[in-house]
C-alpha cells in the first residue's frame, strides 16, 4: 500500500504488537489521518514514552523520539519551545502516561503545551507481563492481582480536564472512524490535546481473564455505548457482564474543548520558529 | 503563530560588557559563584533552562529565568528534576544549547536523563551543586559527596564528563567549557560545583554580552535520506545528530541502537556502542588540564578539587612555610579521570594526600591510578563542613611524620 510504504519503515518491520492487539488497529487509523493531512512528516515529531503502545512511533518515518518510562511530555514540552514551529505526537499508554508519568501530564495539561496527547488505554502493562495498570477495573485478575483488583481505577479523561487540558476526548480501538475523526479534531486544536483511546491487550489481559479472543474484546468494548452494544447475553466468550472484570460503560467522543494561550504563546516564544536554535 | 502576550521586558538587562578599565587594573564585578554560572552559559549561547528550584543551586534558576527571556529564549520551571533533564533534552533534540542546575537530591532524580542523554548522545550541561547527603542531608552546608554519583549514579557503564570548578571566575568559564565539551563531544556535561563556590563571592571581569552567540550546532555530513545513520560517528568518534525537522527523519531511543537508530538486542552491536561512547568523552582530558600551585619541586603533593583545593592552597603555604616541599595538583576534569597526568604530575612523589569533603569517593581513583607504590594518606571529611587549612596542615604533617623516613 502506498500509504504504508510513504509513512512507514520497512526496516523496523515485523512489528512487535501481539496478534488481536487493538493498538495495530488505533496505529493503522492513525496512519490514515496522517496520510491525509501531511504531504510529509519532515515538519512532524512523534515523542513516546515506554511500553507496547509507545513502540510504535519507531515505525513512522518522521522525526521519532522514544523516550524515557513515563516522561515523554517533559521531552515534548522542551522541544516544542525550541521549535514552536514543529508539529508534536506524543504516544503514551496507561501505565506510562498515569501510573509513572501521571505528574507530567497533569502538569502538560495544566501548561497547555500546544501538542497532541494520544494514551493508548488496555487497562494494563502488556510490555512487561500483564501487571495491573491504573486504568485496571476493579475485580480484574492481572499478574501482580491474582485476588482481582482491589484498586479504583483512573479516569483518564476526567483527569485531563480537571488538569487544564484544553481538548478533552475518547475513543476507541472498536470504532476506528470515530477515532480517525476526533484525531483530526485533536490536531486542529490549538493548545494540550488530550485523546484517550480504549484498545485492548488480548495475550495477557485478555487471557487472564479469560475473555476471549481479541475480536471478542473488541466487540466487548461495544458495551461502552448502549446505543451500539451487542447482546454480550448471547456470546458467552465475551466478558462476563455479572463477574465484573468489564469496563464500566463509558462515553466517547470529545468531552471539553476551549481556548487559552499556550505555553508558547504565554512565553512570547513562537514567532518565526526556530528561535532558540540559532 | 501571534505572539499573543509577551512577558515583561528582564527586570535586569545583561550586565554591560565590563570597561577594560586603565589595562593594568582592569575593572572588576562583585559576582556571585551561582550568578557566575548563569552567565558563563548565557555567553556559551544557552538559550533553554528548564529546572526545579532547589538549595543551594536556586541563583541559577532565577538569573536564568530572569534573563532568558530578553535574550530570545525561555525559561521552565518544570513539575521535578526529571521533567526538567527531559524538558533540557527535548530542546538541545531541537537544536538548542540547553542546561539545567540542581543539588544532590534534584541530581539523584536526574541519573535517568543522563543515562539517556549519554546513549542517545545528546548535548546538554547539568549543574550539580553539592550539599551535604545523603537523602535531603544538610540544606545547606557544604559537600563534595556526589563525585561517584556524577560517574557512577546511572544504571549501565555511563561514559561520564565531569567538571569541577574551582573559584568563583571558573564557574564561569566552566560552565561555558561545559557547552563547549557538550557540543562537541555530543554528550551531557556535568559542572559539579560546591555549596561554597556557587554562595560565595568574588571579583571577576564578566564576559562581553553584547557577544554573537556562538553558530548553531553543526549536522551531520551524510545527506537526508533513506540511507541516513543517525548514529554513524564522525573521524572523533561521534554521533552528529541533527536537529528535529531540518529535513532528516530519524528515529532517537533510549533502546541499544544501531548507526541507523533501530533498536538492537545484538551484543556486539551494544558492546560496541559501549567502546564508542567511552572513546569519545576521552578527549576531554585534554582540553581541560589541571591546575597546579607549587608543584614543580613538591616532594608531597596535595590532590584537591572545588573549594577543598582554594583551601589546600594555603595549606601549602603553610607548608612551605615550614620547610615542607609541598605543592598541589588540582584536577578541573573528575570523569573521565586524568590517567595519564595525574600520573605524571604526582611522580616521585613521597606522600600524596587527597582532601576531598566525603568519605573518600576521589582519592580511591587517586590510589587506583598511583598504585600501592606511592604512600597516600587522603584527607578525607564528611558532615557539612569544609577542611580548613590549619586540618590539612596538621594532617600532612602527621601522616608525613609516619610515612616519610626523616
Amino acid at each position: 500500500m502506498n500509504t504504508e510504504k510513504r509513512l512507514l519503515r520497512p526496516d523496523m518491520m515485523p512489528h512487535m504488537l501481539c496478534p488481536g492487539c487493538g493498538h495495530g488497529i488505533v496505529f493503522e487509523a492513525m496512519l490514515r489521518v496522517l496520510d491525509r493531512r501531511f504531504a510529509t512528516l519532515d515538519q512532524v515529531v512523534f515523542v513516546a514514552g515506554i511500553g507496547c503502545s509507545s513502540r510504535i512511533v519507531g515505525y513512522i518515518d518522521a522525526g521519532t523520539l522514544h523516550t524515557t518510562h513515563g516522561r515523554p511530555l517533559t521531552f515534548a514540552t522542551g522541544l516544542k519551545m525550541a521549535r514552536p514551529e514543529l508539529t508534536v505526537i506524543v504516544v503514551t499508554g496507561d501505565g506510562d502516561g498515569l501510573s509513572i508519568g501521571g505528574n507530567h501530564l497533569i502538569h502538560a495539561a495544566r501548561r497547555n503545551v500546544d501538542l497532541t496527547c494520544l494514551l493508548f488505554n488496555n487497562e494494563v502493562y502488556g510490555m512487561t507481563g500483564g501487571q495491573a495498570a491504573p486504568t485496571t477495573v476493579r475485580g480484574a485478575y492481572t499478574s501482580t492481582t491474582p485476588g482481582g483488583n482491589r484498586e479504583t481505577p483512573f479516569d483518564a479523561a476526567r483527569l485531563a480536564e480537571a488538569a487544564g487540558a484544553t481538548f478533552v476526548a475518547r475513543a476507541q480501538s472498536y470504532r476506528p472512524q470515530l477515532f480517525e475523526g476526533i484525531l483530526e479534531q485533536a490536531l486542529d486544536h490549538r493548545g494540550f490535546a488530550f485523546l484517550e483511546v480504549l484498545t485492548d491487550c488480548t495475550e495477557y489481559f485478555g487471557r487472564t481473564n479469560r475473555l476471549g479472543t481479541g475480536v471478542d474484546l473488541l466487540q466487548s468494548q461495544s458495551r461502552a455505548e448502549p446505543a451500539i452494544g451487542v447482546d454480550l447475553a448471547a456470546r458467552p466468550t465475551l466478558r462476563p457482564v455479572a463477574e465484573t472484570a468489564v469496563r464500566p460503560t463509558l462515553p466517547m467522543g470529545v468531552f471539553h474543548q476551549s481556548r487559552r494561550p499556550t505555553l508558547a504563546e504565554a512565553l512570547g516564544v513562537g514567532g518565526g520558529g526556530d528561535e532558540l536554535a540559532r | 503563530m501571534s505572539r499573543a502576550r509577551r512577558l515583561p521586558e528582564p527586570t535586569r538587562p545583561l550586565p554591560p560588557a565590563a570597561p577594560a578599565g586603565n589595562g593594568a587594573h582592569p575593572t572588576l564585578t562583585l559576582v556571585q559563584g551561582n550568578e557566575a554560572c548563569a552567565r558563563g552559559a548565557l555567553a556559551a549561547g544557552c538559550r533553554f533552562f528548564a529546572g526545579y528550584p532547589i538549595s543551594p543551586s536556586s541563583e541559577i534558576a532565577e538569573l536564568m529565568a530572569r534573563e532568558l527571556p530578553g535574550c530570545g529564549g525561555v525559561f521552565l520551571q518544570m513539575e521535578d528534576e526529571m521533567a526538567s533533564l527531559g524538558a533540557v533534552l527535548g530542546a538541545s533534540l531541537g537544536g538548542a544549547r540547553a542546561m539545567t542546575a540542581t543539588s544532590g537530591p534534584g541530581f539523584s532524580l536526574m541519573q535517568e536523563h543522563l543515562g539517556y542523554a549519554s546513549l542517545a548522545e545528546i548535548p546538554c550541561v547539568v549543574v550539580d551543586v553539592m550539599r551535604g547527603g545523603p537523602s535531603t542531608g544538610l540544606p545547606t552546608l557544604p559537600a563534595q559527596g556526589d563525585v561517584m554519583q556524577a560517574q557512577w549514579g546511572s544504571h549501565g557503564d555511563r561514559a561520564a564528563v565531569v567538571l569541577a570548578p574551582g573559584g568563583v571566575a571558573e564557574m564561569l568559564e566552566l560552565t561555558r567549557v561545559a557547552f563547549e565539551l557538550a557540543e562537541r563531544l555530543r554528550t551531557p556535561v556535568v559542572v559539579l560545583a560546591d555549596e561554597v563556590i556557587a554562595h560565595m563571592r568574588e571579583g571577576m571581569r564578566l564576559p562581553d554580552a553584547s557577544q554573537a552567540p556562538p553558530p548553531p550546532r553543526p549536522g551531520p555530513a551524510q545527506p537526508p535520506g533513506p540511507a541516513f545513520a543517525p548514529y554513524r560517528p564522525n573521524a572523533a568518534g561521534v554521533a552528529e545528530l541533527p536537529a528535529f525537522g531540518r529535513g532528516y527523519r530519524f528515529h532517537v531511543t533510549g533502546l541499544m541502537h544501531d548507526e541507523r537508530g533501530r533498536p538492537t538486542s545484538d551484543p556486539v552491536v551494544a558492546a560496541a556502542l559501549l567502546d564508542r561512547l567511552e572513546r569519545k568523552v576521552a578527549p576531554a582530558v585534554d582540553l581541560v588540564p589541571a591546575d597546579t600551585y607549587r608543584l614543580a619541586d613538591a616532594r608531597v603533593v596535595l590532590v584537591a578539587y572545588g573549594i577543598t583545593a582554594r583551601i589546600a592552597r594555603a595549606a601549602v603555604d603553610a607548608l612551605r612555610d615550614q620547610g615542607v616541599p609541598a605543592g598541589l595538583w588540582r584536577p578541573r576534569l573528575l570523569w573521565p579521570v586524568p590517567e595519564q597526568a595525574m600520573a605524571q604530575a604526582l611522580a616521585g612523589a613521597e606522600l600524596v594526600v587527597v582532601a576531598e569533603m566525603n568519605r573518600g569517593q576521589w582519592a580511591r581513583e587517586v590510589d587506583r591510578v598511583l598504585g600501592p607504590g606511592v604512600p597516600s594518606a587522603p584527607c578525607l571529611k564528611a558532615g557539612g563542613s569544609v577542611i580548613t587549612a590549619e586540618e590539612l596542615t596538621q594532617h600532612v604533617l602527621g601522616a608525613r611524620a609516619r610515612t616519610v623516613a626523616p
